[in-house]
């Protein structure tokens, strides 16, 4: 069983890919799981065809105790037989939802979830890594690999570096390897060069470019992943190549993460950024749209 | 200058007075009020209202996870328990080990504070395993957590691992760890949890030859009576064996005049060991399921839970033993059982048909329904805060099993406030509990017979065993002492007062 934790900057488009790719496998006769980690609890829709499943908190707030929960309520079957599970969490501006995410994988755990069978899990974190709760699906025991889905746009690759940042000393201390950065292009300036050359400086590849493209958009509406609503579109050919490529990925590394002037240099090299005395910190495009601009 | 103790000061005129003007700023309602409400708290419709009480526990029989642990990593030999987390979760473990047991007991906590809770516990785990090691000299520190560190989700294994690497502590020690939030489960599943780190630790790499022993878990058991019962007849048939989590020395040590860090324990090159033995007997199954479960996959050991509470309990365990043995129980325990056989039969007609309450863990529950009904007592009330539905099952089908059991329910996650409701609507005739229930004894006035833990109000019960033949003789004689004081009470002033029960 091989184990996997995808992480990136919020709405990167983590759980679009991740559930794109585990149809991809699933298509190439994998058994797969799909675990969820954030409160937002929509890892697992366009596999189940459903708004939002019934999350391992929803149940533990309702039942009052999370011992008195049945795996199989919170352990669904979605497409071609993959089994999915939402941590959930708490309501936005209360409680802890990374203790949601440590709470709901030791219940999985504990509950047989991981069964034998299975060929790999997937988990799709929240955002950032923020907090220990967050770390957990690549502690000790599980997710030994993690790719990064970022895109050419500043914040993301801001975020994929402070990602690495904290995978190396997950990788220090335990097993966990960076396997590549799945770059989910925005069509920004020069991205693919972007990217592949920002994983050649985090020491890993870019594993796959998957080009934007409405038809994922179409096939969200109708809660489907791309492989299943249109399996002769192009953009399925896409995610099935991601898939193959992280099936058969060897490329396992632990990450360097760079300094923050080493990556503003690297978007200044691809002439994203201007150098400082160039680049007008500050300055609007137009000069006179500020409207606090002092006399 | 006479120094007054709290009995008698706080009943002069001077406190009494403070205590009625207290009142006033209390805002405290009147004395019939008081008296109405504490009436209608034993009625039928405030035990239904009680039973339908969902987010507060009143007095649960239970005690949490790092209590557990810390108990479990106590009984191998030089062995620090070492608690990541605040300091006054950890002064909880020790004060209340220490009122049980009436001994000192040692851990340490890595002192986490609010910026701890910020920015991960690393730091405070590498200076406190620095200056565990080199203040107390260990030979093995095992790891437990408390709420704290688990909220923002501190990782043992990674923090270990960095603590070796950064020469905090040497290559070689062996640093065990278990997750132990307080907020899960109960004092069982934190002993369960540290037990199974620990044997993961002590016996990585040591799969060898066979050498013919038998490991013996006895769970979270705070008699250390029972300990020594256990070696005495393991003895006496002459059985080589491991007691895994031997406190029994930890916890009643000889006084010599010099006080020792660690006075005793299972040694950890047994404890090693303990992968190469033959088989694996829990006396206890919900405190050790998650290490039987362990031992059973990863050493393939026949593994087995018999709690030898009661005579065919522990007929089962003599017969267990016999079969991984092939050794016969010898004439001298034969002569044991008789004799405690014949001390129930002499007490049995006091007993039969008592009606009793039970409170505490649920081993301990199982083990005494089954005996209870020996004797001919009933189990009416069952009251288990840290039982699940499976110790349900397990307790519904002992009192299944004899007539003496067909009016006893059994309640899970319910405390001792829900029995008392239970106690004021269904009168029972005896309780069974720890010291907490003597509060129970206060309310109802159903005479209370200490088992379990803790039990802080009176001494040197845990010393003596209530396992194997002996311990149902001690059993037979706490509880049938306690219904013949009972009758004395009670037949004071008639003419059945009488010399000869």
């Amino acid at each position: 069983m091989r184990q996997i934790a995808i992480y990136g900057k919020g709405g990167i488009g983590k759980s679009t890919t991740t559930q794109n790719t585990v149809a991809g496998l699933s298509e190439a006769g994998y058994k797969c799981m799909i675990v969820g980690c954030d409160p937002k609890a929509d890892a697992t829709r366009l596999i189940l065809h459903k708004k939002a499943q019934a999350t391992v908190m929803d149940m533990a707030r309702e039942r009052g105790t999370v011992e008195d929960l049945e795996i199989e309520e919170v352990l669904l079957t979605g497409y071609r037989g993959i089994k999915c599970a939402e941590s959930g969490g708490p309501e936005p501006g209360v409680g802890c939802a990374g203790r949601g995410v440590i709470t709901a994988i030791n219940f999985l755990e504990e509950n047989g979830a991981y069964g034998e069978d299975l060929d790999f899990v997937f988990y799709d974190v929240l955002g950032d890594v923020v907090c220990g709760g967050f770390a957990m699906p690549i502690r000790e025991g599980k997710a030994k690999e993690i790719y990064i889905v970022t895109s050419g746009e500043m914040m993301a690759m801001y975020a994929a570096n402070n990602i690495s940042r904290g995978i190396l000393k997950y990788a220090q201390s335990g097993g966990v390897r960076l396997g590549g950065l799945i770059c989910n292009s925005r069509k920004t300036d020069k991205e693919y060069e972007l990217i592949s050359e920002l994983a050649k400086k985090l020491g890993t590849q870019m594993i796959h470019f998957v080009p934007r493209d409405n038809q994922v958009q179409r096939a969200e509406l109708r809660r489907m992943t791309v492989i299943e609503y249109s399996g002769d579109h192009p953009q399925a050919d896409e995610y099935r190549s991601l898939a193959k490529k992280m099936a058969e990925n060897k490329n396992l590394v632990i990450p360097t993460p760079m300094s923050m002037d080493d990556l503003e240099k690297l978007l200044m090299d691809f002439g994203i950024l201007e150098n400082e005395e160039q680049q007008g910190l500050g300055i609007g495009e137009r000069k006179e749209t500020s409207v606090f601009t002092n006399p | 200058m006479k120094i007054k103790d709290h009995n008698e000061l706080f009943q002069e005129q001077e406190y009494v007075e403070q205590f009625e003007r207290k009142k006033e700023f209390e805002n405290c309602p009147s004395a019939e009020e008081v008296q109405r409400i504490g009436e209608w708290t034993k009625t039928e419709e405030y035990r239904e209202l009680n039973f339908k009480r969902q987010n507060i526990k009143i007095n649960p029989a239970k005690a949490c996870q790092p209590l557990g642990a810390v108990f479990c990593a106590s009984g191998f030999e030089g062995t620090l328990p070492f608690v990541q987390g605040a300091q006054g979760c950890v002064a909880y473990f020790r004060s209340h080990l220490s009122r049980h047991f009436k001994e000192p007991m040692t851990a340490v906590s890595t002192s986490m504070t609010e910026d701890a809770a910020v920015f991960g516990g690393l730091n405070n785990m590498l200076e406190g395993l620095e200056n565990a090691y080199t203040l107390y000299h260990p030979k093995m520190l095992a790891v437990c957590t408390t709420c704290m560190a688990e909220v923002i989700g501190d990782d043992l294994n990674a923090y270990i691992r960095t603590a070796r690497e950064k020469g905090a502590i040497p290559q070689e020690l062996p640093v065990p760890f278990a997750h132990t939030p307080s907020f899960v489960g109960s004092n069982i599943t934190g002993y369960d949890n540290m037990m199974k780190g620990i044997l993961t630790a002590v016996t990585a790499g040591r799969k060898g030859e066979p050498n013919g022993k038998i490991n013996i878990i006895p769970g979270f058991d705070t008699y250390t009576g029972n300990y020594r019962e256990l070696k005495r007849l393991l003895d006496i048939m002459e059985v080589r064996h491991t007691i895994l989590a031997d406190v029994s020395d930890i916890y009643d040590s000889p006084n010599s005049g010099e006080y020792k860090l660690y006075p005793g324990g299972t040694l950890l090159a047994d404890a090693a060991d303990s992968i190469n033995a033959t088989a694996t007997i829990a006396l206890q199954k919900y405190s050790t399921a998650k290490t039987l479960d362990y031992i059973s996959k990863e050493w393939s050991q026949t593994v087995s839970a018999l709690p030898p509470v009661g005579i065919k309990n522990t007929d089962s365990f003599f017969e267990e033993i016999g079969k991984i043995t092939g050794k016969p129980v010898p004439q001298e325990i034969e002569d044991e059982r008789g004799r405690a056989v014949d001390a129930m039969i002499d007490s049995h007609p006091y007993v039969h048909g008592k009606r009793f309450a039970l409170v505490g863990d649920p081993d301990l529950l199982l083990g005494l329904i089954s005996f209870l009904m020996e004797i001919g007592g009933s189990p009416v009330h069952i009251v288990c805060t840290n039982g699940d539905k499976k110790f349900r099952e397990d307790a519904e089908a002992i009192l299944s099993e004899s007539p003496f059991g067909q009016e006893g329910k059994v309640y899970i996650h319910k405390d001792m406030w829900h029995l008392r409701s239970l106690m004021f609507t269904e009168p029972v005739d005896f309780l069974i509990g720890n010291s907490y229930a003597k509060l129970l004894w206060r309310d109802t006035g159903t005479p209370l017979i200490r088992i379990g833990f803790p039990l802080f109000d009176r001494h040197h019960l845990h010393r003596y065993p209530i396992i194997g033949y002996h311990g149902a003789l001690n059993l037979v004689c706490l509880i049938v002492n306690t219904v013949l004081d009972e009758m004395d009470r009670k037949t004071m002033n008639t003419t059945s007062f009488d010399v000869i029960r």
